[in-house]
C-alpha cells in the first residue's frame, strides 16, 4: 500500500511532510537530460570567450544545453546570453522557411529553397559581370568585379569564412567584409 | 569585461581573491567597475591623454624594466635625423601630405648602421613612399634590413628612447586631469599600481576591447598601451600583455581566416593594383632579404595558398595563378561600400550573420545603401532588421522610403545554428575550438558552409565551357569536398585543406604538420599558414578535449591555438636575454643549456634550438637572422617597437587627438583631430561643429556607445530570445544626476537625443554611475547608449537604434569607425514621428550651421616643418 | 516529541538511510558582477515562462523585480552613494559589537583605519557602490510554505530542501500567505513566447505546471542524478555556491569574516542563524548591507513559530492531508 497515510505511518516521517507525501511522479523523479540520445560538446556562439557547451539533443531536437565543466576556459559557467543559447535553436520567433520579397512587393512570400540559390546564382553572374574591371584607370590590372559586396558576422565558422572569401576571391569580388571591422 | 565577457571574467575575480589589483578605466561604472578595486571615470576619446601620462611616469621616474627594454626593444635604436616629432609640428609629424591627409614615412625611418643612410620600406625607393594600410598584411611592417644604427647608453638624443622622452615630456598628471577628467590622486593611484606590479617578480596585464578601437585613432590607443606594457617588461610573460577581449565567438578567426577586403588568410595582404602586378613584386613587399625573422617565408606561404584554391593550375610558370586574384585600389571596407551602392555602383549585397540597419554607424545610410541594391541576400536564424528595412524601417516612417517604390528584390535564407553544423571557432586567446554537430537544420535551414559550396557549384555549372579567361579562376578553382546526405560539406575536409598538405613528393597527400614545412615551390599547399599543424598527422587537433582539469594551467591540450598551438605569444621574452626566467614566480619558457633547447610550460615562440647567446651570420637573413635574444620573431628586427618606423600610417609615437566631433579644443596641439582619419564628406554624414567653432554649442554633450550583459551586438541573437529580451527590454540613456537636472529630465521617463545625424528616443536612468567631469574648467557631460536595439517588427523588443546617431569618421589604419565619443544634444519627452523627426535634426543642423565642411577639414594648424611652438596654458 | 512541526532534521530522520546531506545555496553577494546568468540559466532548466510586461522596471538593471511563479532567480541591482556605504558599514560594526550571531568573529582593533593601503583594503571606490544580489527560495529550516500545504503538494526533499509536487498542488494557494519571504506564487498564465509565433514554428514550448503554485525547487531532478542546481553551475564567478549545508555556513562565516577583516564591516550573513524566525535557511547569504536594501524581510518569521497558532494550522493541515489522500487515491485509480 503506497498511501500516503499508510506510508506516514509505516515510516517515521512523524510531521508527513516528507517521505511519506511523495508521489509516483516525485519518486521517479529524473533530469531531463537523462532521456538525451546524444551529447555533443560545443562552443557558445556569443561573445569571443570561447565557454564550453554540452548540447543535449533527443529525436534531433535539442531539449538542453550547458556549461561543459571540462572546459579549462570556462569550468563549465555560462553568461546569461551563453544560458540561453538552447532559445537561438528552439525560439518560437525563428524562421526556417526561405522567404523572397520581389520588387516593389509590400510582403513577403514562400519560396522553395532550390528556386532561391537558382536565382542568386543567375543574378551572381549577372552582376559580376556587368560590373567587371580588367585594369585600373592606370592600366594596371585588377580582374576584379565591384557588383556584389558580403557582409558577413563574426560567428560564422572558419571553414565557412574560408570557403567565401576562395569563392568570392575567384570570382573576382574584393568587397568581401565582416564585423571583425566594425 | 564583467560586463561584456562575464565567464571570462571569473578569471580576474581569481586573481582579486590571490590579491590582484583591479582597475577599471570607462566613462561609465559598469558592472565590472562594481567589483573593481577603483573605477576611474576618464572622458570618453582621452585615452591617449592617460596611457601616455603613464608612460611619462615610468620614463621620468625610472620605473621602466631596464634590462629587458634594452635587450628586447628598439630603445637603442636611432632613427633619421629628417624626423620631427608632434612636438615639434603642433601636432604633426614630418611627412604629411596636406593634400589627401596621408604621411610619407620616410623620415621616420631608422638610421642605418654605419652611415647616414634611412632603413627603408624594401621595393621602394626610399623617397616619396606613401603609406597604404590595406597593403599591409598584420605581421609587422617589412624594413629593408635590419642594420640598426643603436646607441646603447640611450643618451643619443636621436634614439628611440630620447625621442619617446620627449614626445611625452607634456602628458603629465595635470594634462590628464584637465584632458580627461581623472584626479591627480586616481591617476597616482593608477601609475603607482601598474609599476609597482611590474618587473622580475610581478606582472601588470591590460585587457581592452571596442572602447579603444572604435575611435578615429583607435590603433594608436593599443599602441600606446603596447609601448608601456614593453617599457615595463610586461609582453611576453604570463600575467602580462595587452589582452583583445573580442565580442564575437569566431570575431578572431574571421581575421585570421578573413573575410576582410584588405587580407588573405594569415595575414597575407591582398594584392594592391599597380604594386602587385607580379607574384614577386607581391613578396618583395612583404619581406625583403635582409630583415629577419618569420615573414622571411612569406613566398612559401602565398604560393601554398595558391596551390591550396588552385591546384593543378596553379603553376611555377604562371606565377602559380597569382595573376587570379583580384586587385584593390584603396580601401573596399564596409563603408567605402555603402557609398558605393549609393551612387548605384553595387548590384547585389550578401549578409551573412551581420544585422547593419542596426549594428554598423550611421545607420541610415546603411539602410539607404541597401534600397538602392538590385538584390540583397540575408541569412540569418530570424527576421532581422537588415531583412526587413523595406517594410518597417525607420525611413519608411518617416517617409524618405515607400515601400512600393523599392526595387531590391531580397532573399531571406534560414541559417543553421552553432548545434546545427560542425566547425571552428577561434576565440579571443586564438584558441581554435571545434564544435560538434548535435542536431540537423530544420526546414530550409542550412549552414554558410552548405549555402556557399552550393552557391559556387551552381555558378560553376552555369560557367562550365566559357571560353572568358575572366572565368577561369572559378572554373579552375579546388571545389570538391565531401558532403553528407543532407548536401552538407565536410567541414573537416575544409579543416584539412585550411592545414594545408604536400602536393607531390614522398608525402603526396599527406597533411602538413607545421608551417616550416611549407615550400615556395608548388610542393605543398595550405589555406592559412598560421593555422598549420590543425590537421597534424590527420587528426582534428582543434577537437582535443582533455578535460582542464586533468592538466596544468596552460591546458595544451585543450583545442589548438595558432601558431604552432602556442598559448602566449613572444614567450622567448618570458626569460631574460641569458635564457634563465626573470623570477622563479613568473617562469614560463627557458633555455635548457643541457639539452640545449628551449622549454617550459608553454610552445616556445621561438626557434627552439637558437641558444640565448647565438648571433646571427651579418649575410644571414630571415629566421637564421635571428639572435638569441631576439624575442619578437615577427617583428623584421626582432624587437618590440616602442617607435614604430613604417606601418603604423598616423604617426610612428601615438598622440592626443580629440575625437572628430568634441567639445574641447586639444589641450596639448594646436592640431585638433587625427589628420590623417578617414573621413566621409557627405550631405548624409555631417559632423558636429567641434571645440570653439561656430554652431559647437547646439551640440554640447558628449555620447558614448557600448553593449550589455544582456544582449548581443545588433541584436539578432538576443532580441528574438525570450529569456534575454525580457532582462533589458528597452533601450535607454544614462545620465548624471547632475546632467538630468540641467536637461530636465525625469527618473525612467524618456530622452531624445539628437546629433547631427538622426534623432532617437530612449527611456532615462539618472545614475552616479555616470559621472559629469570637470575638463579645462568646464563640465563636460557623458551620455551613455547601450546599441542593441533597433526598429522592426519581428524582434520580441525593440527600440531605437544609438548607431544611427553615429557619423562617419574611421581610423585610418584599420579603417574601423569611431563608435565611442560624439556630439549630441538632448531634449526631454520622446522624439517627434514621421516628417517631423527629420525637421527636428534639420532645424538643429541649421542652427548650427551644418555644411559637408564642418568637422572634416583635416588640419587646423598651418602645414610647416618649421618647429612651432606649443600652445600656452592660457590658450589651451 | 515537543513540537509538531516538521523541521530538516525530523525529516531527514523520516527518509532514514536514504536521506542524503541537506544541500544549500551560499550566495556571496560580495563578488556577484549581476549578469543574470542564474536567472537564464534556472527558466531554461525548469522551462519556465518569461516574466513581464517587457518594460523598463524602474529599478536600475533589474527587470524582473522579485520572485514569482516564473523567476525563480532573481538578480537585485542596488545604487548606493557615500552616506549610504558608511551607514551600511556602521551597521554591520553595530551587529558585532551587539554579538548577534550570523556574522564574523568581533574585529580586535579596526583594520579598516589603517589598512586602507593594503591590497585587502575595502574596495576603493567609496563615493558610490552598486550592489548585486541573487535571491531564491530559501528552503527553510522551519518551512512556512510547507506547514500549510493542505495537499501534500509541498514536501520536504531527501536534500532537506522544500519542493512543490506539481502532480499533487491543487492552486489552492494557501502556501503563498505561508512564506514569509513572498517567494512562492501560483503560476496563472505564462508562455514563452515570440512576437510574432510563426505558423511553421513547430517548436512553440509548452509551459509546465500551470495553476499549481511554482517556485525554486533547488533543481530536484538534477540533484537526483548528482548534479548541480543549474544556476549554480552557470555562476561565471561563483558567487553562487553549492554544497552540504554545514560546508556552505562554514564558508560563509569564514567569508564574512575574511571580508570584515579587510575593513569591509558591511559585511553580514543572512539566513545563517539557526535561531532565527525561520530556524535558519538552506539558502544562505553574504550581504554587504542591511537585507531590506536587497528586498529581503530583515527579520523573517514562519507563521507556525507561535505555538497556539500551529496548532490550527496543524488541525488545517491534517484536514488538508486527508484531502490530500482521496485526492491521490482518486488520481491513483486513473493512472
Amino acid at each position: 500500500m503506497e498511501w500516503p497515510v499508510i506510508r506516514q505511518l509505516r515510516s517515521r516521517d512523524s510531521t508527513g511532510r516528507a517521505a511519506a507525501v511523495t508521489s509516483k511522479k516525485t519518486r521517479e523523479t529524473s533530469p531531463r537530460t537523462g532521456d538525451a540520445d546524444t551529447v555533443v560538446q560545443s562552443v557558445c556562439p556569443f561573445c569571443a570567450v570561447g565557454c564550453g557547451q554540452k548540447v543535449y539533443a533527443k529525436d534531433n531536437r535539442v531539449i538542453h544545453i550547458e556549461g561543459d565543466p571540462d572546459s579549462p576556459i570556462s569550468r563549465g559557467r555560462l553568461c546569461p546570453k551563453g544560458a540561453a543559447s538552447e532559445q537561438l535553436v528552439n525560439s518560437a520567433g525563428r524562421q526556417t522557411k526561405v522567404l523572397y520579397r520581389a520588387p516593389r512587393a509590400r510582403d513577403w512570400e514562400e519560396m522553395d529553397l532550390d528556386r532561391a540559390l537558382d536565382m542568386i546564382a543567375d543574378r551572381f553572374i549577372e552582376s559580376r559581370r556587368r560590373h567587371w574591371e580588367d585594369t585600373d584607370e592606370h592600366g594596371n590590372p585588377v580582374h576584379r568585379t565591384m557588383g556584389f559586396a558580403s557582409l558577413g558576422g563574426a560567428t560564422i565558422d572558419n571553414e565557412e569564412n574560408y570557403l567565401i572569401k576562395k569563392l568570392f576571391s575567384a570570382a573576382g569580388a574584393v568587397q568581401i567584409e565582416n564585423q571583425a571591422r566594425i | 569585461m564583467a560586463e561584456c565577457h562575464p565567464v571570462g571574467f571569473q578569471w580576474v575575480t581569481e586573481a582579486k581573491a590571490r590579491g590582484a589589483r583591479i582597475i577599471h578605466v570607462d566613462p561609465r561604472f559598469t558592472r565590472t567597475s562594481a567589483v573593481a578595486d577603483r573605477h576611474i571615470a576618464l572622458r570618453a576619446g582621452s585615452d591617449i591623454v592617460l596611457l601616455g601620462a603613464l608612460i611619462n611616469y615610468v620614463l621620468s621616474n625610472d620605473l621602466w624594466f631596464e634590462e629587458y627594454v634594452r635587450a628586447y626593444t628598439n630603445a637603442a635604436t636611432l632613427v633619421s635625423e629628417d624626423y620631427r616629432d608632434a612636438e615639434d609640428l603642433n601636432g604633426l609629424f614630418s611627412g604629411y601630405n596636406p593634400e589627401d591627409g596621408t604621411y610619407d614615412m620616410t623620415s621616420w625611418a631608422y638610421q642605418a648602421a654605419g652611415g647616414d643612410e634611412k632603413v627603408g620600406e624594401p621595393g621602394e625607393d626610399a623617397e616619396g613612399d606613401v603609406a597604404e594600410p590595406e597593403g599591409l598584411g598584420q605581421g609587422g611592417p617589412a624594413l629593408s634590413h635590419a642594420e640598426v644604427a643603436r646607441d646603447e647608453t640611450l643618451q643619443d638624443p636621436r634614439c628611440v628612447f630620447q625621442v619617446l622622452k620627449r614626445h611625452y615630456a607634456r602628458y603629465t598628471p595635470e594634462m590628464v586631469e584637465k584632458t580627461c577628467g581623472i584626479s591627480a590622486e586616481d591617476f597616482a593611484y593608477l601609475a603607482e599600481s601598474v609599476t609597482q606590479n611590474s618587473g622580475r617578480e610581478r606582472t601588470t596585464a591590460f585587457a581592452y576591447a571596442v572602447g579603444w578601437t572604435q575611435h578615429a585613432q583607435g590603433a594608436q590607443f593599443i599602441r600606446t598601451a603596447a609601448i608601456l606594457q614593453l617599457l615595463l617588461g610586461n609582453m611576453g610573460r604570463p600575467g602580462g600583455g595587452i589582452i583583445a577581449l573580442r565580442g564575437h565567438a569566431t570575431i578572431q578567426g574571421s581575421t585570421d581566416i578573413p573575410t576582410l577586403f584588405n587580407l588573405l588568410p594569415g595575414y597575407l595582404p591582398m594584392p594592391e593594383a599597380g604594386q602587385h602586378n607580379t607574384l614577386s613584386d607581391y613578396i618583395g613587399t612583404i619581406y625583403s632579404e635582409g630583415q629577419k625573422g618569420f615573414w622571411a617565408n612569406a613566398d612559401a606561404y602565398t604560393i601554398s595558398l595558391l596551390k591550396a584554391w588552385w591546384g593543378d593550375a596553379a603553376t611555377e610558370d604562371n606565377d602559380f595563378a597569382f595573376s587570379y586574384l583580384p586587385r584593390l585600389t584603396g580601401p573596399h571596407g564596409t563603408y567605402q561600400t555603402v557609398e558605393r551602392m549609393l551612387r548605384d555602383e553595387i548590384d547585389g549585397y550578401f549578409l551573412l550573420g551581420q544585422n547593419p540597419a542596426v549594428g554598423s554607424a550611421n545607420g541610415k545610410m546603411q539602410r539607404m545603401g541597401m534600397s538602392h541594391l538590385k538584390w540583397l541576400v540575408v541569412r540569418d536564424f530570424s527576421l532581422i532588421e537588415s531583412a526587413t528595412w523595406w517594410k518597417d524601417g525607420p525611413e519608411i516612417e518617416t517617409g524618405e522610403l515607400r515601400t512600393e517604390d523599392i526595387e531590391t528584390e531580397v532573399f531571406f535564407l534560414p541559417a543553421a545554428n552553432h548545434t546545427e553544423k560542425a566547425g571552428s571557432f577561434t576565440q579571443t586567446q586564438r584558441l581554435v575550438q571545434w564544435r560538434h554537430q548535435a542536431v540537423t537544420p530544420p526546414d530550409d535551414a542550412q549552414s554558410e558552409l552548405q549555402f556557399i559550396y552550393e552557391l559556387g557549384k551552381r555558378v560553376r555549372e552555369r560557367l562550365a565551357g566559357s571560353q572568358d579567361w575572366r572565368d577561369r579562376p572559378l572554373l579552375d578553382l579546388t571545389w570538391d569536398y565531401p558532403t553528407d546526405e543532407h548536401g552538407e560539406p565536410d567541414a573537416e575536409a575544409v579543416l584539412a585543406e585550411i592545414n594545408g598538405y604536400y602536393v607531390s613528393g614522398e608525402k603526396q597527400g599527406q597533411p602538413l604538420s607545421s608551417f616550416t614545412e611549407m615550400r615556395p615551390d608548388g610542393s605543398t599547399a595550405g589555406g592559412c599558414w598560421i593555422y598549420t599543424g590543425i590537421y597534424a598527422d590527420g587528426v582534428n587537433q582543434a577537437a582535443r578535449r582533455k578535460p582542464g582539469h586533468q592538466q596544468d594551467a596552460t591546458a595544451a591540450e585543450w583545442a589548438w591555438a595558432w601558431p604552432a598551438n602556442r598559448r602566449l605569444l613572444y614567450n622567448r621574452a618570458s626569460a631574460d636575454p641569458q635564457g634563465k626566467p626573470w623570477s622563479e614566480r613568473k617562469k614560463y619558457v627557458w633555455w635548457d643549456a643541457e639539452q640545449k633547447r628551449w622549454t617550459g610550460k608553454d610552445v616556445p615562440d621561438f626557434p627552439v634550438d637558437l641558444a640565448p647567446d647565438s648571433r646571427p651570420d651579418p649575410e644571414a637573413s630571415g629566421v637564421e637572422a635571428l639572435a638569441g635574444d631576439d624575442p619578437f620573431i615577427m617583428q623584421s628586427d626582432g624587437k618590440g617597437w616602442l617607435f614604430a618606423p613604417q606601418g603604423v600610417v598616423d604617426g610612428p609615437l601615438p598622440t592626443h587627438y580629440e575625437p572628430p566631433e568634441s567639445p574641447l579644443s586639444n589641450p596639448l596641439y594646436g592640431q585638433q583631430s587625427n589628420p590623417s582619419r578617414v573621413l566621409f564628406p557627405r550631405e548624409d554624414n555631417l559632423l558636429a561643429a567641434s571645440s570653439s567653432a561656430p554652431g559647437a554649442e547646439v551640440y554640447p554633450y558628449v555620447f558614448t556607445t557600448y553593449r550589455l550583459t544582456e544582449h548581443h551586438t545588433a541584436g539578432g541573437m538576443s532580441r528574438f530570445l525570450p529569456y534575454l529580451s525580457e532582462l533589458q527590454p528597452e533601450m535607454f540613456c544614462e545620465v548624471s544626476p547632475e546632467f538630468a537636472e540641467e536637461v530636465g529630465l525625469e527618473p525612467y521617463g524618456w530622452a531624445t537625443i539628437i546629433s547631427p545625424r538622426s534623432a532617437i528616443e530612449a527611456r532615462v536612468f539618472i545614475t552616479e554611475r555616470m559621472t559629469s567631469l570637470t575638463i579645462g574648467g568646464r563640465r563636460v557631460h557623458q551620455v551613455g547608449l547601450p546599441y542593441h536595439w533597433g526598429t522592426g517588427k519581428e524582434a520580441l523588443v525593440e527600440g531605437d537604434a544609438a548607431n544611427d546617431l553615429l557619423g562617419l569618421s574611421l581610423d585610418p589604419n584599420v579603417q574601423i569607425q569611431g563608435s565611442k565619443a560624439a556630439q549630441c544634444a538632448v531634449r526631454p519627452g520622446r522624439r517627434p514621428r514621421g516628417r517631423q523627426l527629420l525637421e527636428l535634426v534639420e532645424d538643429l543642423r541649421r542652427q548650427a550651421g551644418l555644411t559637408v565642411e564642418t568637422g572634416n577639414q583635416r588640419l587646423t594648424v598651418p602645414w610647416t616643418t618649421t618647429p612651432q611652438d606649443h600652445p600656452s596654458e592660457e590658450e589651451s | 516529541m515537543t513540537s509538531l512541526t516538521e523541521d530538516t532534521r525530523r525529516s531527514a530522520e523520516a527518509y532514514g538511510e536514504s536521506a542524503a546531506s541537506r544541500k544549500s545555496f551560499f550566495t556571496d553577494t560580495s563578488i556577484c558582477i549581476g549578469c543574470k546568468a542564474c536567472e537564464v540559466a534556472c527558466k531554461e532548466w525548469n522551462r519556465n515562462p518569461q516574466d513581464g510586461s517587457l518594460e523598463v522596471l524602474g529599478s536600475s538593471y533589474d527587470n524582473t523585480g522579485g520572485l514569482g511563479a516564473n523567476t525563480w532567480r532573481h538578480v537585485a541591482f542596488v545604487e548606493q552613494n557615500s552616506q549610504r556605504i558608511e551607514e551600511a558599514r556602521e551597521s554591520g560594526r553595530k551587529l558585532v559589537n551587539l554579538g548577534m550571531p550570523g556574522v564574523g568573529p568581533p574585529q580586535s582593533s579596526g583594520p579598516a583605519a589603517d589598512g586602507a593601503k593594503s591590497s585587502t583594503a575595502p574596495p576603493d571606490t567609496a563615493e558610490f557602490r552598486w550592489l548585486m544580489s541573487s535571491d531564491v527560495c530559501k528552503h527553510c529550516t522551519h518551512a512556512g510554505c510547507l506547514d500549510v500545504c493542505p495537499t501534500g503538494a509541498l514536501f520536504r526533499t531527501e536534500y532537506g530542501t522544500v519542493k512543490v509536487q506539481e502532480d499533487i498542488c491543487n492552486g489552492c494557494g494557501t502556501c503563498v500567505a505561508g512564506c514569509p519571504f513572498g517567494v512562492i506564487e501560483r503560476r496563472d498564465e505564462g508562455i514563452i513566447r515570440a512576437k510574432v509565433d510563426r505558423a511553421q514554428s513547430k517548436y512553440a514550448q509548452e509551459i509546465p505546471n500551470e495553476g499549481t503554485a511554482n517556485k525554486c525547487t533547488f533543481c530536484y531532478d538534477r540533484l537526483v542524478d548528482g548534479q548541480t542546481p543549474a544556476c549554480a553551475q552557470t555562476c561565471p564567478t561563483t558567487s553562487i555556491k553549492f554544497g552540504d549545508h554545514e560546508d556552505m555556513v562554514d564558508q560563509a562565516r569564514r567569508r564574512v569574516a575574511e571580508l570584515r577583516e579587510q575593513g569591509m564591516t558591511e559585511a553580514r550573513l543572512y539566513g545563517a542563524n539557526p535561531n532565527d524566525g525561520v530556524g535558519g535557511t538552506g539558502s544562505v547569504f553574504l550581504l554587504l548591507d542591511e537585507p531590506e536594501v536587497y528586498g529581503l524581510p530583515p527579520d523573517p518569521r514562519v507563521a507556525t513559530k507561535d505555538l497556539p497558532r500551529m496548532y490550527k494550522r496543524t488541525a488545517l493541515a491534517a484536514v488538508g492531508m486527508i484531502a490530500a489522500v482521496g485526492a491521490s487515491f482518486a488520481l491513483g485509480g486513473r493512472r
